[in-house]
């Protein structure tokens, strides 16, 4: 289940060790993206999420 | 995914920048307007009676002043003949209502070139739920915009710092978090 968050929010899971998804497409990423962030694009989420992506923190997307 | 914990940040990147944060990437050494952003400018609450902003503003050296309220939202500008109303009277009666604001994660050179072109002095700067970022003057925009180390464009103003945040809290441009 995924859960919608506000900033906020996603700042105090990032004050959390939360891992930082940016799943726009890579030239969008390289220009910019919140620090920290690391880059899957959602067409290769599925594949590469569990392989870059810990499973013991939360995940947040954008 | 496959994981407990997910979380879905809908409003994006697009809201990070516009609430100032700062982002990572090439596109980054770009000057944005909140690069001219200066946060002294004099702010009241709508409950306050003119006659002291105007002279709070009139010592800080400003012929303007933003009204805000308890969060930080910008409600209202008193400039011009605002200012000729009898000091007793409640800034929300004379304020103009609603003022215009610019987001901070805009092109300054595009910001500059408008405020230009329409004889703008001064723009307020606030994130997408109108909270007071500072505010960008005509002038200091052109400079910055050029190139200019803010702290150089800000230091030549009477030796004065733009991004000083004064303790009064009446004075004060509070930076959100």
């Amino acid at each position: 289940m995924i859960t919608n968050i506000d900033r906020p929010a996603l700042l105090e899971l990032m004050a959390n060790d939360a891992q930082i998804v940016d799943v726009l497409p890579d030239a969008e990423y390289a220009a910019q993206h919140i620090p920290g962030a690391v880059s899957i694009p959602l067409r290769r989420l599925d594949d590469e999420a569990p392989q870059k992506l810990s499973r013991d923190k939360p995940v947040v997307v954008y | 995914m496959g994981f407990d914990a997910v979380y879905d940040f809908t409003a994006g990147i697009a809201d990070w920048k516009a609430a100032g944060l700062a982002v990572e990437g090439s596109e980054v050494g770009l000057t944005n307007v909140l690069a001219a952003a200066r946060t002294d400018v004099p702010i009241c609450r709508p409950e306050e009676v003119l006659g002291d902003v105007r002279a709070r503003a009139t010592a800080a050296g400003w012929d303007e002043a933003l009204v805000v309220d308890c969060d930080n939202v910008v409600v209202g500008r008193i400039r011009g003949e605002r200012w000729d109303h009898p000091d007793d009277l409640k800034v929300e009666s004379v304020m103009e209502l609603g003022p215009t604001t610019v987001r901070p994660d805009g092109s300054l050179i595009d910001l500059s070139k408008r405020m230009d072109d329409k004889g703008t002095k001064l723009v307020v700067v606030s994130d997408a739920q109108g909270h007071l970022l500072g505010v960008v003057l005509a002038e200091e925009a052109r400079q910055i915009a050029a190139g200019v180390d803010p702290d150089v464009v800000w230091q030549d103003c009477d030796g004065c710092s733009g991004r000083a945040i004064p303790n009064a809290a009446s004075d004060t441009v509070k930076i959100d978090d």
